[in-house]
């Protein structure tokens, strides 16, 4: 048994705390929204709930306006991740295509994609001008794919053995016969990676939502989340109306809400999580 | 046998230009949706820039509006308003290199340090969470914690029998809680890349500085450290390329009418002129202002790394 230096105990004792840290405001969020409603006083101090009660969740979950911003989170989430996959992988595939005539000129779109951006407001006029607004394409639409995921796919795919196209041509095989074949299969980790990396994207988006989408019946996750937690609490300028018959405290109410934002994430996380590090990784290296 | 001294060199390399289409029809077909997303939302939208040189009015559209050269521009930069939000761009990234930067590198180097696997691997599973969160649930997170009447550090101090501080509207504090929440977010996240280098280091070189009698102080000082000094300074001057980048959701989000004159930022005035308002002209000469200084920082650091002799980031 190794022996254990003042060295190992300052090593352990900084990294726990720093863990603590980063897991302390869940603990607390997760705690208050569980407590009971009728036992919360707002400006007490609570660690573990006095009394659990999950009336908070039920109350957001019967929420219309909670539910149908979460329908409308997932589509975009699995819709916008699937096409996301295609438009990136087929493109990324056909610029390692290196005999390839004017593939200069695809890669300089992306290049150029990379280091000039138009801005907010263009594009927000150009999304205006196809008729997006308050569609959830708007959305899906502008963020097909972007330079980085293309680079990455591009990368990953140079990195398998040409042998494998060049066998599978002498057999006959068209391009899309070997992209659907051979590249897509042997591609699942970087698919996976960039999968997780789009949805967590999409599931987190606000800004575009907050711009494109006036309606609300058309509000994703958070938006919705926003609107309940800070125009309430700026300033200490008291509750909202979330106050309702029930009598809910909006306190447990939004921490609830915040932690169903981040529950989908948190729950998946753990057993995908080390795709996503050794896709960072990959990129890294390689960049 | 054909005689090819009679075909011209043109026609020969136009049959190999159609003969390279049609072999490569498939790959075409691939790049094609791709390349036209590229060109609908990214090409198409640097048109919308030459509104900055217009009055553009939306009932006049485009083409009605008044060619205005650099007006916008000059009232832009002769605007006290300009330097307010130069400060805080600055202001924020500044301290974001000088406190953050080192945080992930302090982190990794910790992290490399423990030898139990388990331990190691269940705390970056930990700490490498707050990454995948949204900036609308770190904000409530934020609020849960620091806000004046119910947040958990207030509410820990009045226990204490203090008065509680209102963290959220005073301006003073505002950076530092922006730094503290771009801490919480990404030192788990920040340590991939650096443990990704350290391991690249060569192992014998520990070993042969353990028979030397090296001190595990030493090992990181002399070792360690060195090693991923390259990528510490190769990140770092990406990092000052992007100085002009400030997170723009995390500052839209924490904003209120308290902190306007230390929360304003060219993104969030160009959002809120262009969108808000319908200024569009005045939204898009702020947006350019900031690509292209943002851009000549993103350049120059580049050259700067490559001149270095490491590959920049294209």
């Amino acid at each position: 048994m190794k022996r254990i230096t003042y060295g190992d105990v300052i090593v352990y004792t900084a990294v726990s705390f720093i863990s603590f840290l980063c897991v302390a405001p869940f603990f607390y969020i997760v705690s208050v929204s569980l407590t009971d409603p009728s036992v919360y006083v707002p400006f007490k101090l609570y660690v573990i709930p006095e009394k659990v009660s999950f009336m908070s969740y039920s109350y957001i979950l019967s929420n219309p306006n909670f539910l149908n911003s979460l329908k409308n989170t997932v589509f975009v989430t699995v819709v916008g991740t699937a096409l996301n996959i295609v438009f990136t992988f087929t493109m990324a595939y056909g610029l390692t295509k290196k005999g390839m005539p004017h593939r200069g000129l695809f890669m300089g779109v992306v290049i150029f994609a990379l280091l000039f951006s138009a801005g907010i407001v263009p594009h927000y006029l150009l999304v205006k001008s196809m008729g997006l607004i308050n569609s959830l394409w708007s959305l899906i639409l502008p963020v097909l794919t972007n330079s980085w995921s293309l680079i990455v796919a591009k990368s990953f795919i140079e990195s398998l053995p040409e042998e494998l196209e060049e066998s599978a041509k002498i057999d006959g095989c068209t391009d899309i016969g070997i992209f659907l074949r051979i590249i897509v299969p042997l591609s699942k980790a970087s698919i996976a990676t960039l999968t997780l990396f789009f949805a967590v994207g999409h599931w987190n988006t606000y800004f575009n939502a907050l711009i494109y989408l006036t309606d609300s019946q058309k509000s994703t996750l958070q938006v919705y989340v926003k609107t309940l937690l800070v125009d309430a609490s700026t300033g200490g300028a008291g509750s909202t109306g979330m106050v309702d018959l029930l009598n809910i405290p909006s306190e447990t109410v939004r921490m609830a809400t915040v932690v169903l934002a981040m529950l989908p994430i948190m729950a998946v996380y753990p057993f995908v999580q080390r795709y996503f590090v050794k896709g960072v990784m990959l990129g890294s290296i390689k960049g | 046998m054909r005689a090819k001294a009679e075909k011209p060199a043109w026609k020969r390399r136009w049959r190999k230009r159609m003969r390279d289409y049609y072999n490569y029809r498939y790959a075409y077909l691939l790049v094609i949706p791709g390349f036209v997303y590229f060109l609908v939302f990214k090409i198409a939208p640097m048109w919308g820039l030459l509104i900055a040189f217009k009055d553009y009015s939306p009932f006049a559209g485009f083409w009605q509006s008044q060619w205005v050269g650099f007006k916008h521009f000059a009232e832009f930069f002769t605007n006290a308003y300009f330097y307010l939000m130069l400060r805080n761009t600055l202001v924020i990234s500044l301290m974001n290199i000088v406190f953050f930067f080192p945080a992930p590198i302090v982190l990794a180097l910790l992290l490399n340090e423990i030898r139990l696997e388990k331990f190691k691997r269940v705390n970056q599973t930990i700490v490498y969470m707050p990454h995948f969160l949204s900036w609308v649930v770190i904000t409530g997170i934020t609020f849960f914690m620091l806000s004046s009447d119910v947040g958990l550090v207030n509410k820990v101090i009045v226990n204490m029998g203090g008065e509680p501080v209102s963290f959220l509207s005073n301006p003073k504090l505002f950076w530092w809680v922006l730094l503290l929440q771009n801490m919480w977010k990404e030192i788990g996240w920040g340590t991939i890349i650096f443990l990704a280098a350290i391991t690249q280091i060569d192992p014998s070189q520990y070993e042969a500085a353990t028979i030397d009698g090296a001190s595990r102080m030493q090992k990181i000082f002399r070792i360690t450290i060195p090693s991923i000094l390259p990528t510490i300074i190769v990140l770092l001057i990406l990092r000052l390329g992007h100085v002009m980048d400030v997170g723009f959701e995390q500052v839209l989000l924490m904003g209120n009418p308290f902190v306007r004159d230390v929360a304003e930022v060219f993104d969030t005035y160009s959002y809120n002129q262009g969108i808000n308002q319908g200024n569009f002209s005045t939204a898009i000469t702020v947006g350019i202002f900031k690509s292209v200084a943002g851009l000549c920082m993103v350049v120059a650091s580049d050259r700067i790394v490559k001149k270095m002799g490491y590959s920049g980031i294209y």
